[in-house]
C-alpha cells in the first residue's frame, strides 16, 4: 500500500471506529437515518473520492475507493458511502454533474418495471424499482438503462417519487421507488466494457463491503476464542477451533483478494470479469466463514444485542445484492465458454 | 531462472519466473524431474550451501542435468519432523548415516537428495539435533525401492541407509539448523502455482466439453471453479511478490496452500458430481479419463508438502492461537 493509501485507512478506520456505535446500528435497523455520520463522510469528501478533481472531486483512485469501502463494511456503517461513491463516479463518467448528500444506485432488480420517453430535449421515466439501498434518503438514484440498443446513465431524483419501505436481513433499508412521467437527466454510456454499468458497480461495492465484514468477523471470532475458557483454557488452544478459524481467515484472504483485483480492474481492461469473480469468490466465503465465526461464539453471537450477527446478517444480505454468487458465476460462465478451453487462460493471464 | 549468473541462472525476477512456471503448467508440460532442485534444492543450497557446493551443483541443475529429491519424511515422522530417527554420527573423514527415509517423491529418478538427518541428541530433542545433507545417492550403502501409489504409478519411495559414508563437506549450512532451514524450503514449496493448477486440465476440458451448448448448471459450476482459479492466481503471485521483496511469506504460503489443495481437490470432485458418469480410467473423452485421473490422485494434494492440518496449524499460529 502506498503512503497516501495508509493515511486514508487510518481517517476511515478512526472515524467509523468512533462514531458507527451498537446503537447506531440497532437505531438504523428500526428505521432512523444515521444523518449525523452522513454529515462527518460528507465533510471528509468520501462520497465524491473517485471523481475526477476537475469535476469538483477527490480525485482518488479505485484503490482508494476499497480502501474506504472496505472499512464501511468492516464498521458496518449505515449510510450509503458505497452507492453514492458508486453514483457519482458513474455521472462524472458521462459527464453530467454529481449532486450533492446521498446517491444510490438502481435499476437492477428483476422485478423492475422502467419506461423512459423522450420528448424533445426532455426524458421522462415511469415504473418502479425495487430493493433499492438506502431509497427513502438518497436525493437522487442513478440507473443504467438501455433505449433504442443504446446504454444510458439515468440520474433521477427522488423527490417526487413514492416510496414504500422496505429492509435487507440486517435492517438497512431497502426501498421501493415508484416514478409517473418523472423528469430525468440522461446520458449516453460510452465505455465498452460492459452495457450494464450499475449492476458491475453496484457488485464490485458489495465486494468490497463483504471483505470488510469477513475481516470483522474473523478479527471478532478469534479475540473471543482467546478470552473465552471452556475445560480450563482458552476455546482457541483447541485444534478442532484452530482449524475453523483458519479456514475462515483463508476465506476473509481470498475474499480480499478478489474484492482489490475488482477495484483495481476499473482502471483497466475488462472490470466485468474481475467483479464477477470478487462477488463469486465473496459468496462462496460467506457461506463458510459466517457459520464458522457462530460457531466459535457459541450461543452469545446468538444473541440480539451481541455485534457479531451485525455483521454476518450483512454478509448473507450483501451476497445477493447487485446479483448473487449464482449470477455472477452463470456471467463467467458464459464468458469462459465464450473465450473457450484454449482462449481462457489467455485472458486470466492477460491482466 | 532467478540464480546468479555465476552459477548459470539468468537473474530473472520471481515474477518472470513464475509466468514461466505457470505457463508450463497449464500446458501440462512433464515438470516434475527438474521441478525439486528448481524449486527447493537450489534456492537451499544457494542460501545456505558452501560456495564448493554452489559452485558443483548449481549450474548441473540449471542445465537441466541434475534431479534432486527431499528426504524428509521417515516410517515414523510424518508431518511429525521433529520425530525424525535417520542419523548422521561424525566419523573420520566425514559423516556416517544410518535410518530409513519413506515417501521420497523421485528418489528412484533423482541423483542427489537434500537430506535432513539427526546429528546430535535423540527423538526427545525434537526439532533441535537436525541437520542437512547433500547426499549423492550413487554411493555405496543407498538402497531405493519405489512403492507404487494408489494411481499404479512409481512416484515416492523408501531410501535406506545402510552405513552409508557422507563426506565432511555434505554438511549444508550450519550443524543443528536442518528444521529452521527445513522452514524456509517449504515456503518455496507452498505458494507457487503448482499449488493451484495440478488439476488444471480438467477444467480445460470441461469447458472444451461443454463448448457452445452448456447446461445452466455446467456453466454456473464452470463459472464458481474460475472465480477460485482467479482468486488463487492473484494470491499467488503475491507471495511471489514478497519472496522478490525478500519479505517471509510462511503465513502466506500456507493460506495459498490449503485453499490451492482444496480446488485441485475440488475440481475433479464437482466435474464428478456435474456428469453423474461413472468414470473408466482410459476412456476416448477427454473430460472423463482426466476426471478419472485427478479424482485418484486428488487425495495426495492435501498431504504433499504440509498436510491441511499442519498448514491450518501454521495459520492459526499465525493469527495468535497457539
Amino acid at each position: 500500500m502506498s503512503e497516501a493509501v495508509t493515511i486514508l485507512a487510518e481517517m476511515v478506520d478512526r472515524l467509523f471506529a468512533d462514531h458507527v456505535t451498537m446503537d447506531l446500528i440497532a437505531a438504523t435497523s428500526t428505521g432512523h437515518w444515521a444523518h449525523e455520520l452522513w454529515a462527518l463522510v460528507e465533510k471528509q469528501g468520501l462520497p465524491s473520492s473517485i471523481v475526477p478533481e476537475e469535476q469538483g472531486g477527490m480525485g482518488a483512485s479505485f484503490h482508494d475507493a476499497f480502501v474506504i469501502v472496505r472499512a464501511a463494511g468492516r464498521y458496518r456503517a449505515p449510510i450509503p458511502l458505497p452507492e453514492t461513491i458508486a453514483a457519482g463516479w458513474l455521472l462524472a463518467a458521462v459527464g453530467l454533474e454529481m449532486p450533492t448528500g446521498p446517491l444510490t444506485l438502481g435499476g437492477t432488480h428483476p422485478e423492475d418495471t422502467l419506461r423512459l420517453q423522450r420528448s424533445g430535449s426532455e426524458w421522462r421515466l415511469s415504473g418502479s424499482i425495487h430493493r433499492v439501498p438506502w431509497g427513502r434518503v438518497a436525493n437522487s438514484v442513478v440507473l443504467a438503462m438501455r433505449h433504442d440498443e443504446k446504454t444510458l446513465i439515468v440520474q433521477a431524483v427522488r423527490q417526487g417519487s413514492a416510496v414504500e419501505q422496505g429492509a435487507n436481513l440486517a435492517g438497512e433499508f431497502r426501498d421501493i421507488l415508484i416514478f409517473r412521467n418523472h423528469p430525468v437527466e440522461v446520458a449516453p454510456w460510452r465505455h465498452a466494457f460492459t452495457d450494464n454499468p450499475v449492476m458491475v458497480v453496484g457488485a464490485m461495492m458489495r465486494s468490497g463491503l463483504m471483505a470488510g465484514a469477513l475481516a470483522d468477523i474473523l478479527a471478532r471470532s478469534v479475540v473471543y476464542a482467546g478470552e473465552r475458557q471452556q475445560f480450563g483454557r482458552p476455546i482457541g488452544k483447541q485444534q478442532a477451533v484452530q482449524q475453523n478459524l483458519a479456514i475462515l481467515a483463508e476465506e476473509a484472504a481470498a475474499t480480499e483478494a478478489a474484492a482489490e483485483a475488482a477495484f483495481l480492474a476499473f482502471d483497466r481492461a475488462d472490470p466485468e470479469f474481475h467483479v464477477a469473480v470478487a462477488k463469486v469468490r465473496a459468496g462462496i466465503a460467506a457461506s463458510q466463514a459466517v457459520g464458522i465465526a457462530h460457531q466459535v461464539h457459541g450461543a452469545i453471537g446468538y444473541a440480539l444485542e451481541h455485534p457479531l450477527h451485525t455483521s454476518t446478517s450483512r454478509l448473507m444480505s450483501w451476497r445477493t445484492e447487485f446479483g448473487s454468487d449464482r449470477h455472477w458465476a452463470v456471467v463467467l460462465g458464459q464468458r469462459v465458454l465464450t473465450l473457450g478451453a484454449d482462449g481462457f487462460w489467455p485472458h486470466i493471464t492477460a491482466a | 531462472m532467478t540464480w546468479p549468473k555465476s552459477y548459470g541462472g539468468s537473474e530473472r525476477n520471481a515474477l518472470d519466473r513464475y509466468v514461466v512456471m505457470e505457463e508450463m503448467l497449464f500446458a501440462g508440460a512433464p515438470v516434475s524431474l527438474h521441478w525439486i532442485a528448481d524449486r527447493q534444492s537450489g534456492p537451499l543450497l544457494l542460501r545456505f550451501g558452501t560456495e564448493q557446493q554452489r559452485r558443483t551443483i548449481l549450474p548441473r541443475i540449471a542445465r537441466g542435468e541434475l534431479c534432486f529429491c527431499i528426504g524428509l519424511s521417515e516410517p515414523d515422522a510424518g508431518s511429525d519432523v521433529g520425530s525424525i530417527r535417520t542419523k548422521a554420527r561424525r566419523t573420520d573423514g566425514g559423516w556416517l548415516v544410518n535410518g530409513t527415509k519413506l515417501w521420497t517423491t523421485n528418489a528412484h529418478r533423482a541423483h542427489y537428495m537434500i537430506g535432513l538427518f539427526r546429528t546430535a541428541g535423540d527423538v526427545s530433542e525434537r526439532h533441535a539435533g537436525l541437520s542437512h545433507f547433500l547426499v549423492d545417492l550413487s554411493l555405496p550403502g543407498i538402497t531405493v525401492r519405489p512403492i507404487r501409489d494408489l494411481t499404479g504409478e512409481e512416484r515416492f519411495n523408501e531410501v535406506i541407509f545402510d552405513n552409508v559414508l557422507l563426506p565432511e563437506d555434505a554438511l549444508v549450512g550450519r550443524l543443528g539448523e536442518g528444521w529452521n532451514q527445513a522452514m524456509t524450503e517449504l515456503a518455496f514449496e507452498r505458494s507457487g502455482p503448482e499449488r493451484f493448477l495440478s488439476s488444471i486440465q480438467a477444467l480445460i476440458e470441461l469447458i472444451r466439453y461443454f463448448g457452445n451448448a452448456p447446461t445452466d448448471e455446467a456453466t454456473a459450476l464452470i463459472g464458481r471453479l474460475i472465480a477460485q482459479l482467479v482468486t488463487l492466481r492473484n494470491m499467488s503471485i503475491s507471495v511471489a511478490g514478497m519472496l522478490e521483496a525478500h519479505q517471509d511469506p510462511a503465513l502466506e504460503a500456507a493460506v495459498v496452500k490449503d485453499l490451492g489443495g482444496a480446488f485441485e481437490q475440488l475440481l475433479p470432485d464437482s466435474i464428478q458430481g456435474l456428469l453423474g458418469l461413472e468414470l473408466v480410467s482410459g476412456e476416448n473423452s477427454d473430460l472423463r479419463q482426466v476426471t478419472a485421473h485427478l479424482v485418484r490422485m486428488a487425495p495426495a494434494f492435501s498431504l504433499r508438502g504440509g498436510t491441511r492440518e499442519i498448514l491450518r496449524g501454521i495459520i492459526a499460529r499465525g493469527l495468535g492461537l497457539r
